[in-house]
């Protein structure tokens, strides 16, 4: 991607976010819900693209750190009474949003310490338990209302707000992509010993995707909670983690456009399928084996180097 | 003393059923090195085939508890060896080549896959799991009540993992299955046939998870779609606890871990409980990547 389609990206959705929020009241309220939803989807698919895609870490944790997000702006917005549309209400709730993603993200740099000793299938499962004991804190919480939720969350979440996260993030990924960090996070993903071997610093790497994914999954969760205005700590366990996952696979791991359309795709995917909307689940899990037998390099992906990542057969082990 | 007492033979029974679960887990990592993410699912399923035909066999047998428990688990068994064993030709050896990723996010996608299709088919309603074991308690002092359960249980695991001992070390085909997990490549030049090797693997591990699962059900008597998820992931980390690929390190991380739930259930509060075996996990990455009684295994480049 060129340096100049990335303002593109940004432009195009904060001009769409713009319109498209003039509109809002004239909007039937559950179309208008499925749109946040797709919202805050591509903003956690993308903010998980970092750190499984281009960094290649395989983590199970993204609703922990959606939750660490959700709590910490909920808390700063309901101790300071925001109502809203007042020039103070915005201020506050970007303030909440961006302190819950720094909260995620200073336990970002918690899970992504132990992950520098760790990989694959170790790594999945530690993140997954990082997830869990957040979700099991938060739940021994009694300020955070503990396993009955968290109430009272004023409803400050807009289209402009959720699709401004969105292309604001949309917009540093892609920069990001080409940065050299970027090229860093790519290296060491594609081959860890031969990285470190020509003096990339992968634990710096790791460390900074980690952070960066978990400061967006931290957004989300704050754009989450001020949308729904309840929240509770069973809404952020580890089936959460895994559609989010499911949402970066499909769209292929690494690839920009791909992560966003599967994000779209599998918000509106179950709310057009309503009728069988019990089967939700287990075509999530059919679609993750048949992707991974046939297409691993996701549906819409289309980059060699994607394709080489995961189709690479282990030459010396 | 007497609650002390209580907990350890609670946690020992726990940990006796982790044990078991978590050497389906050690034996898989040894042959292919990936997580079997889907074994805590095969534990489910294992527990529902209990459901559905202990009132069966009972009927049939004419209401011989003990004669009913032994063949409900071997039914169970077989169904579970099946499941395992088709699970690994269907969704894992295609792959056997490819990236360890890819076969870790498969894993997971069967995982889910039998998680939700159990809960389309059995329903995600809790249900009561029939009693395979004679109630009553061996021990019933003022304090100290020691069922009959927990010692069928610590038992019977425990006969099945001297079992599992005689298999691996003193058999032909447990000397192919330490040969494979040893080095691939030489044990097939050796004229081994990998793939019956690996295929007895997971009918090993799947039998040993669907006895788990009836041991776990006779204790704790609900079950439901998603159970197998937790105690799966707790045996996984049992196996990592004992050092991955090692057999006794599996039955050893069980017990720990079994023991240590048990003591926080009662003792601080039970709703740290399923926090408390992550927190041990991430506590033995850090320190002791290789587990309790693992070896370092260099990284070839």
């Amino acid at each position: 991607m060129k340096r100049h389609q990335s303002k593109l990206y940004l432009l195009a959705g904060l001009a769409a976010a713009a319109i498209i929020s003039a509109f809002e009241s004239s909007m039937s309220p559950y179309y208008y819900q499925v749109a946040i939803y797709i919202g805050i989807n591509i903003v956690l698919a993308l903010s998980l693209n970092i750190i499984n895609g281009f960094a290649g870490q395989f983590s199970l944790g993204h609703a922990g750190f959606m939750a660490l997000g959700a709590y910490t702006s909920a808390v700063i917005t309901t101790s300071l009474g925001i109502e809203g549309s007042d020039i103070t209400g915005i201020l506050v709730f970007a303030l909440a949003l961006v302190c819950g993603g720094c909260i995620a993200s200073l336990f970002g740099l918690l899970v992504g310490v132990p992950s520098l000793r760790l990989k694959g299938d170790y790594l999945a499962i530690t993140t997954l338990g990082f997830g869990e004991i957040i979700r099991v804190i938060i739940q021994n919480l009694d300020f955070l209302g503990a396993a009955r939720g968290f109430t009272g969350i004023p409803k400050l979440s807009n289209f402009l707000w959720v699709f401004g996260a969105a292309g604001i993030l949309a917009y540093t990924v892609a920069n990001l992509i080409n940065s050299t960090y970027g090229k860093g996070f790519i290296a060491v993903r594609d081959d860890e010993v031969a990285a470190a071997s020509i003096g990339i610093n992968t634990t710096r790497y790791k460390v900074i995707a980690f952070v960066t994914g978990a400061f967006f999954a931290g957004i989300a969760g704050g754009l989450y909670a001020h949308f729904i205005t309840y929240i509770n700590p069973s809404q952020f366990g580890f089936l959460k983690s895994f559609e989010i996952v499911v949402m970066v696979v499909v769209g292929g791991m690494g690839s920009f456009t791909g992560v966003i359309l599967s994000a779209i795709l599998l918000t509106i995917l179950p709310e057009a399928l309503r009728g069988i909307a019990q089967y939700r689940m287990v075509m999530y899990a059919l679609l993750l084996v048949i992707i991974m037998l046939s297409r691993p390099q996701g549906l819409f992906a289309r980059g060699l180097r994607v394709k080489r990542y995961l189709k690479q057969t282990p030459a010396a082990t | 003393m007497s609650e002390f007492l209580q907990q350890v033979v609670n946690g020992i029974s726990l940990g006796s059923v982790y044990a078991l679960i978590a050497l389906g887990y050690t034996m898989i990592y040894g042959i292919l090195r990936f997580i079997n993410f889907a074994h805590g699912d095969v534990f489910m399923i294992g527990a529902f085939v209990g459901y559905y035909t202990a009132p069966v066999i009972s009927r049939a047998l004419g209401g011989s508890v003990v004669l009913t428990g032994i063949v409900v688990l071997i039914i169970a068994m077989t169904v579970c060896s099946l499941l395992g064993v088709t699970i690994e030709k269907a969704a894992y050896r295609p792959l056997r080549s490819r990236p360890k990723l890819t076969v870790l996010i498969t894993a997971i996608g069967v995982s889910l896959f039998l998680e939700f299709g159990g809960q389309l088919i059995f329903g995600p309603d809790p249900k009561l799991f029939p009693s395979l074991i004679p109630s009553g308690a061996v021990v019933n002092s003022q304090n100290l009540i020691i069922n009959v359960n927990s010692i069928v249980v610590i038992v019977t695991a425990l006969l099945l993992m001297l079992l599992l001992r005689v298999i691996v070390y003193n058999t032909k085909i447990g000397t192919a299955m330490r040969a494979v997990s040893y080095d691939h490549r030489a044990a097939s030049l050796m004229g081994i046939n990998i793939d019956t090797v690996i295929s007895f693997t997971f009918v090993l591990g799947s039998s040993l998870a669907a006895a788990a699962a009836l041991l776990y059900g006779s204790v704790y008597p609900s079950i439901n779609p998603l159970m197998g998820i937790f105690p799966g992931l707790k045996a996984f980390i049992a196996a990592v606890l004992g050092g991955i690929g090692n057999l006794v390190g599996a039955a050893l991380g069980g017990l720990i871990i079994g023991l240590t739930e048990t003591f926080v259930t009662g003792y601080l509060s039970p709703t740290y409980r399923d926090a408390i075996s992550f927190a041990i996990l991430i506590l033995i990455l850090l320190f002791k990547p290789t587990g309790l009684l693992g070896h370092h295994e260099a990284e070839k480049v």
